[in-house]
């Protein structure tokens, strides 16, 4: 027999349960969700300095394996083509709003002065892997294509796709500007392996680890996210209403 | 005569005069049972919400890092967290992180706005902090063997706070609430940057992703307490007392 109290219990946290469930799918009320991303990603900006650094951190703190996520092989033709000639002709597009629109070959990349960074890669789902990365400022790029004063976005277009859609990510000029922001060519010491995205990533320190896009091959300044995909700024904005804002 | 006995005194009994059994005193102040609601809801959809996002990753680390191939201290398994426990029911890690991280600011917002008031309406003072005659091992250990027997404060001492009631009260707002927020704000890659501290205070992300759960387990602990006492000692009248304010005294047991 079910006492009263128990009928009362379970009805009560299953009006809760559906409730809230029929919340999630009301867009209105996840447009006032919405709103505290705009909320944390200002008060964020309010309470770190333009260029305060993610901690670095020394090998002895790496993680012994550095697990990758996401497309682990973009698995396309063309992208099998590039490794097979060890992406030898891989070239980075760069285009959009800028003065110099560029179209730089991965050698030329790897052979510009570079930085060196042991950083922490945080996931979404929650887990931390510390890993040290090679490559150069993407401020560096941006400077020689000569950044148009009109831009306000950088997007990356990457090589992999998830259930046919192109896989792309977009940062704002603040990110794109921090002395940690690099276009990374290698990671642990090595060339960038396939899962980790080679052979270009990049790297975003403050940020969660999707916005870090993989298999990087055009990056395209932009005035506004609208007309781009779904418009929300990345792959997963778009299709899993992850925030685009990810500073937490 | 409940009104007449209501006084901006908080915490006062009614006249002596009144029969005991009637005596209505005004309990709990607005902005204390304005914040009570608030929160409950608040950290009922931070738990419930809070337990999805741990779904996405069911595993908690001790140090700066830690993924699938590193050490756990605790490995719950794949998706452990069953739909009536989640928000929302089925996994969505992107809605969870939606709901928690909007709840996080009222969490946030409340416990400052109470804090401030309550310094300034001194209820800190006045009701939370602990008398130095409460202080005593000897009174503690009395409070304690009369809960264990389920005896409970009646007249005036019914209208203070016992001493361990105190203790939970400051542990939940002056520890756990804020250790939530601070190990919360560990685990922002953004905020480390900004406040470096906070990664050595609790040594490291994934330390503070441990402490998070830790302490909300503790919360979880102290809302259950907290609901079983107050079916234990008559939940119409607790209850009441939280949303008006005002409470019936129990008359005093006769002393046999």
């Amino acid at each position: 027999m079910i006492s009263r109290r128990r009928f009362v219990a379970t009805g009560a946290s299953g009006l809760l349960l559906s409730g809230c469930d029929r919340l999630t799918h009301s867009e209105s009320f996840r447009g006032v969700l919405r709103s505290a991303e705009k909320l944390t990603m200002s008060a964020q900006r309010v309470v770190s300095p333009r260029d305060a650094l993610a901690r670095e951190f020394s090998e002895a703190d790496m993680s012994p394996v550095f697990r990758s996520n996401g497309t682990a092989n973009p698995g396309t033709d063309e992208y099998a083509e590039h490794v097979a000639q060890n992406f030898a002709n891989w070239r980075l597009a760069v285009d959009g709003l800028v003065a110099r629109p560029l179209s730089i070959p991965l050698q030329t990349l790897r052979a510009l002065p570079h930085q060196t960074q042991i950083t922490r890669h945080d996931c979404v789902e929650g887990w931390s892997a510390i890993g040290k990365w090679h490559g150069l400022r993407l401020s560096k790029i941006l400077d020689t294509a000569g950044l148009s004063t009109r831009a306000k976005y950088i997007v990356f277009h990457c090589a992999d796709q998830i259930g046919k859609k192109p896989f792309y990510e977009s940062i704002d000029l603040v990110d794109a500007f921090h002395p940690q922001t690099i276009i990374a060519w290698g990671m642990n010491n090595h060339l960038l392996p396939i899962p980790n995205g080679a052979p270009l990533r990049l790297r975003v320190e403050r940020q969660l680890g999707y916005k870090n896009a993989k298999f990087v091959r055009r990056i395209q300044a932009v005035e506004s996210l609208a007309g781009i995909y779904g418009g929300k700024g990345g792959y997963w904005e778009d299709n899993t209403d992850y925030e685009w804002y990810a500073g937490i | 005569m409940a009104d007449a006995t209501v006084t901006d005194q908080v915490i006062e009994a009614g006249p002596p005069a009144a029969p005991q059994s009637r005596q209505i005193a005004y309990r709990h102040r607005l902005p204390t049972r304005i914040w009570h609601w608030i929160n409950a809801l608040t950290v009922v959809v931070m738990l419930m919400s809070g337990l999805m996002i741990l779904n996405a990753h069911p595993r908690l680390y001790w140090g700066q890092f830690g993924a699938n191939f590193d050490h756990a201290w605790v490995d719950f398994g794949p998706r452990p967290f069953p739909g009536w426990a989640t928000i929302p029911s089925t996994y969505n890690l992107a809605a969870a992180r939606r709901w928690h991280l909007a709840f996080a600011w009222i969490l946030v917002a409340g416990l400052v706005l109470f804090l401030l008031t309550s310094l300034w309406n001194r209820h800190v003072q006045r009701d939370l902090a602990p008398t130095p005659e409460q202080l005593k091992p000897t009174h503690i250990w009395h409070d304690i063997k009369e809960h264990a027997r389920l005896n409970f404060p009646t007249g005036d001492a019914a209208l203070k706070y016992n001493i361990l009631q105190k203790f939970s009260y400051i542990a939940v707002i002056f520890v756990l609430i804020p250790l939530m927020i601070l190990t919360g704000l560990t685990m922002s890659p953004t905020m480390d940057a900004a406040w470096p501290w906070l990664l050595d205070l609790f040594g490291g992300r994934q330390s503070a992703r441990s402490i998070h759960f830790l302490t909300a387990a503790a919360l979880l602990l102290f809302i259950i307490v907290h609901l079983v006492m107050v079916m234990l000692a008559g939940p119409i009248n607790e209850i009441r007392s939280m949303i008006t304010g005002r409470f019936r005294v129990p008359p005093e047991r006769s002393v046999g």
